[in-house]
């Protein structure tokens, strides 16, 4: 929902960035509102993955300039996991599988973690059973899944699904979708949607990268950006996706 | 992200001093006259020193083994003292005439003895540069017929024991680390429990090598009769020198009908510094005959330490229906080499056995499993499951899986499954996101890699075992 006095939570300015020093971000701004929800869209290879991973923090990447903010803290100046307890949240496009550790030690961990951070109390193992119980139903899981290995012989869309319950767990201020809705089948799409839209409140907000019009039917964007070479090219509001999907991307390119 | 994991694995050992005690060393070198020597000090009888001097003469017919994938320089067995023992040598009555400097040594070592006496429960046999400093707890033990003694001391009170079951398992001529250890072995552990006995208590020894250029040859000799059982701890640490320091133990396990033993070892030995200088050399020989029927022999280990491990803690199951279990966490780090694995050899009719390797490269090491599943022709029904998982950490460190299958009957089942995975930069960003430092997640995942083998340590074995690997590939386990 767009509220032009409310807060805010993401501010990135002319951002440029590099990997194997070839500069893929050549200059990105980027304006997160609480309670926004953005889609940023863009052909294979125009940025918008290595935006996610430049703001959260990927080691392979290097940021050449510009800057970024997130509810006031300086981005670049925190380690990754720094930034994850400020409130960034990125759902990975290819969910690793880390065998051996529990998706149930996982997510204690991690909350426990921001728990301290934010100065409250850690929650024991039958508290947070309490807590994990009533999360897991905004992705629509079987409880087994907390025993099984993160990712572990998961299918694309129980991995995807397992990453909004992290999200749900961790409570961000931004939240980044990275590609959420590759390899999902139309049921697993929807529950995945039911769950982010869920999770929005008038003091968060959700970022998407995608390159499909389909997951905005489900999560509506408030703004859509067009991402290309590097660069947001165009802005414009959930309209702007069925444009796109109606007439491809070379005419805003050309415009561009 | 490289450049944490690599912060992470290059934790200097702590255990890197060496106590200020008078020692009264041998000379350098082997010959008749060093072990009649030692055989001497040690007040022998003349059977003993036959042992030795048979295994003597027998060892100077073999070869060093290469077979293993481990790589150094020869060694010069005339060049290391074969025994030491720190002075005064006055007998010890209590724990309060042990030398204060000794004591220090172990409370930095995390082993404060009267604190483990009482707290834990445990009874400790100290081995300190191979003279049994104290035992505790073994009046205790003696009330239920338990004798947990030096193996000095059961040479001399229990020499019918010592002479009906030494080398019955592992031969004085097994190998060529067995054959000189039975030539010049100094002190050890002896163990037997009685018929229907279950010891109430988890028995622990903590090794460790003092003298520089000292070769540590211990000898442990455990028997369980008909129906009794026993948990085994081994804990070892040696300080650091820039020499390398050979240690050649022979463990010897019986169980007779019904009998189990659970043998744990925590191995912490110096591994040498980062460039690989240094550490010790560790060629042990460890083996279990499940002499009787239904009988169980369970080996449990953790090797972090040493420069070289060269280790196959076996079971020879000739008791029909007899168990034979290895569960093993193998880390190596720097240029540390481990060639370990088991050997389990089916000889009864419906034995069993399970092995489960679990290894960890991590820096420039080689970390190398090998295990032997052999089946002979009158074991029918025999079955065997063995899981080897391998671990990688960095790109520079190498992980072998060397599995010999030799079945002789055809009702044998026997499986093997193996994997190896790594721990990888995207697995450390994965957790970075998610608010958890490279130090945590390292654990949780090594952690969750060791944890098939963890469950069956004792419970405080369980937790310093955790805390090793903690120590040497982070901060801490979880």
């Amino acid at each position: 929902m767009i509220n032009n006095d409310s807060k805010v939570l993401l501010e990135v300015k002319n951002l440029k960035a590099e990997v194997a020093g070839v500069e893929i971000l050549k200059g990105v701004d980027l304006t997160v509102r609480a309670g926004e929800v953005h889609a940023i869209m863009g052909v294979n290879g125009s940025g918008k993955s290595t935006f996610s991973k430049v703001l959260a923090g990927h080691p392979d990447y290097t940021v050449k300039g510009g800057t970024a903010a997130l509810d006031g803290k300086d981005l670049f100046s925190l380690a990754a996991e720094e930034r994850a307890r400020a409130g960034l949240f990125l759902a990975f496009q290819y969910p690793v599988e880390i065998p051996g550790v529990s998706n149930n030690a996982l997510l204690r961990l991690a909350y426990n973690t921001l728990q301290n951070e934010r100065g409250l109390e850690e929650l024991d193992p039958l508290e947070f059973e309490d807590l994990v119980q009533e999360k897991i139903k905004v992705v629509e899981m079987d409880p087994s899944f907390l025993d099984r290995s993160v990712n572990e012989g998961f299918s694309g869309g129980e991995k995807k699904r397992n990453e909004i319950l992290q999200m749900a767990i961790l409570e961000p201020k931004l939240a980044i979708l990275d590609e959420t809705d590759s390899g999902l089948d139309i049921d697993a799409l929807r529950i995945v949607a039911n769950g982010v839209n869920s999770l929005l409140t008038p003091d968060n907000a959700v970022v998407m990268v995608t390159h499909y019009q389909r997951l905005l039917n489900y999560i509506v964007p408030d703004y859509v950006h067009v991402m290309d070479s590097g660069r947001i090219v165009k802005t414009g509001g959930k309209e702007l996706a069925l444009e796109l999907e109606a007439r491809g991307y070379d005419w805003v390119r050309a415009a561009a | 992200m490289t450049s944490a994991i690599q912060n992470l694995v290059n934790q200097p050992y702590k255990h890197g001093f060496v106590t200020d005690i008078e020692t009264e060393a041998v000379p350098k070198g082997l010959n008749e006259d060093v072990i009649r020597l030692i055989s001497k000090k040690k007040n022998e009888p003349e059977w003993l020193l036959e042992f030795r001097l048979s295994a003597y003469r027998h060892w100077l017919t073999m070869e060093e083994p290469s077979w293993a994938s481990v790589v150094y320089p020869k060694i010069d067995f005339q060049d290391i003292i074969y025994f030491a023992q720190p002075k005064p040598k006055k007998k010890l009555a209590s724990m309060d005439e042990v030398d204060p400097e000794l004591k220090r040594t172990f409370e930095k070592l995390g082993v404060p003895l009267h604190e483990q006496k009482i707290m834990a429960g445990v009874a400790v046999d100290v081995i300190f540069d191979s003279v049994s400093v104290t035992t505790t707890y073994k009046a205790k033990l003696a009330e239920v017929g338990i004798i947990f003694c030096s193996f000095s001391e059961a040479v001399h009170e229990h020499p019918e024991l010592v002479k009906k079951y030494l080398g019955s398992v592992v031969p004085s001529g097994d190998n060529f680390y067995a054959a000189l250890n039975s030539a010049v072995f100094t002190d050890g552990s002896f163990c037997f429990i009685p018929k229907g006995v279950k010891c109430p208590m988890d028995l622990s020894t903590y090794f460790r090598i003092n003298t520089e250029g000292s070769g540590q040859f211990e000898r442990t000799l455990i028997v369980a009769e008909e129906g009794a059982s026993v948990s085994y701890l081994e804990g070892c640490t040696a300080p650091q020198f820039d020499t390398n320091q050979l240690h050649a133990a022979v463990v010897e396990l019986v169980a007779l009908d019904n009998a189990y033993i659970k043998y744990s070892t925590v191995q912490n030995w110096y591994a040498g510094d980062e460039n690989g200088k240094g550490g010790i050399f560790n060629f042990v020989t460890k083996r279990g005959l499940c002499k009787g029927v239904n009988s169980k022999i369970s080996w449990t280990q953790v090797e972090t330490g040493s420069a070289i491990t060269w280790k196959y803690p076996s079971c020879v199951l000739l008791g029909d229906n007899s168990i034979g279990e290895f569960y093993s966490v193998a880390l190596t780090n720097h240029l540390q080499q481990a060639d370990t694995g088991t050997k389990m050899i089916h000889l009864g009719k419906n034995t069993r056995s399970r092995i489960i390797s679990k290894g960890i490269s991590a820096g420039r090491s080689s970390n190398s499993y090998r295990g032997l599943v052999k089946v002979g022709g009158r074991a029918t029904g025999a079955r065997n499951y063995s899981q080897c998982d391998s671990m990688l950490i960095g790109g520079s460190c190498a992980a072998n899986t060397f599995p010999t299958i030799d079945v002789q009957n055809s009702t044998a089942q026997v499986e093997h499954e193996a994997s190896t995975s790594k721990i990888g930069e995207d697995q450390m960003f994965f957790f970075a996101q998610r608010g958890i430092d490279s130090e945590e997640a390292v654990s949780m995942i090594i952690n969750g890699f060791c944890k098939d083998v963890f469950v069956h340590l004792p419970m405080e074995f369980a937790v310093e075992a955790t805390k090793l690997l903690g120590l040497k590939l982070e901060g801490s386990v979880g």
